[in-house]
């Protein structure tokens, strides 16, 4: 119970510190740390598939992308736009009012049940491949094309030559 | 196994809700106050994983594996949005030297 509640600290703690560092670097290290604590929770759950591929996919592909994005763009700390303080403040109450509305939403259930783990092998590769390929067959093949073409737009995009040179 | 259980045994679904919540908003407010394009790009991230967190939590509440499914989907997903995205920053790198959000103001036009 206790490994929970220091958990989602840690979560919140570190993506606090993703959208306060100054430093892109340091947002993106941080944010590598709030992956992990992710990954933390899903181990938790006992859901092992979506933890190992949050593992790989997250921790591993999007952040190393991320990292070499900015490695290609090479950003310093003085280059760091930044906004008017005015408009962090109206930012920072509007993400405010949306969290009250939700928890406002929220206590409107009184009763809130435990999460409690009826079947173990619910969140096992076994189980989670047997429910894709019959019944998500279709979205699956589709999500393949997409990522297929995401792949292609990248390229297309990242290698054209600007034409003003 | 076991102790696995016993660890998320007492946690209320509500608490997972408030967590979610909580990242998710800090995900928008990181949209809304920093104007490095990477950055927002990362807040993204945050919380469409928030929202894969919570699919999970229910998927083990209900005891129903569908969640966890589209948390698959939710992923490959993210991973071609970041792919495009990350493109497109570049290419706005290379013809405006910047990736401040406020020099595509010029869009408007």
């Amino acid at each position: 119970m206790s490994t929970f509640y220091f958990i989602a600290f840690l979560s919140i703690f570190f993506s606090i510190l993703v959208i306060t560092a100054k430093n892109p670097v340091h947002s993106i290290l941080y944010l590598i740390l709030t992956f992990a604590t992710f990954t933390i929770h899903y181990v938790l759950m006992n859901a092992q598939f979506v933890a190992i591929v949050n593992f790989i996919v997250y921790m591993g592909a999007i952040l190393v992308l991320f990292l070499y994005t900015l490695m290609l763009i090479n950003l310093n700390k003085e280059s760091e736009p930044q906004k008017s303080n005015f408009i962090k403040i109206i930012g920072f109450i509007a993400g405010a009012c949306f969290l009250v509305a939700i928890v406002a939403a929220l206590k409107a259930f009184k009763t809130s049940q435990l999460v409690v783990l009826n079947d173990p092998n619910l969140g096992l590769v076994k189980n989670l491949g047997k429910i894709l390929f019959n019944e998500y067959l279709l979205p699956f093949e589709v999500s393949s094309i997409l990522l297929l073409s995401a792949m292609v737009g990248a390229v297309l995009l990242a290698t054209k030559e600007p034409k003003t040179t | 196994m076991k102790t696995l259980n016993d660890a998320i045994q007492a946690v209320p679904l509500n608490h997972y809700i408030l967590l979610c919540s909580i990242i998710f908003s800090i995900g928008v407010i990181g949209v809304l106050i920093r104007r490095n394009a990477i950055v927002i790009f990362m807040s993204i991230e945050l919380m469409l994983n928030s929202v894969n967190l919570l699919l999970t939590a229910f998927s083990v509440y209900h005891g129903d594996a569908t969640g966890q499914v589209f948390v698959f989907f939710i992923m490959a997903l993210a991973a071609a949005e970041v792919a495009v995205g990350l493109a497109i920053i570049v290419m706005i790198y290379r013809n405006t030297n910047s990736i401040d959000i406020n020099v595509l103001n010029r869009l408007k036009w």
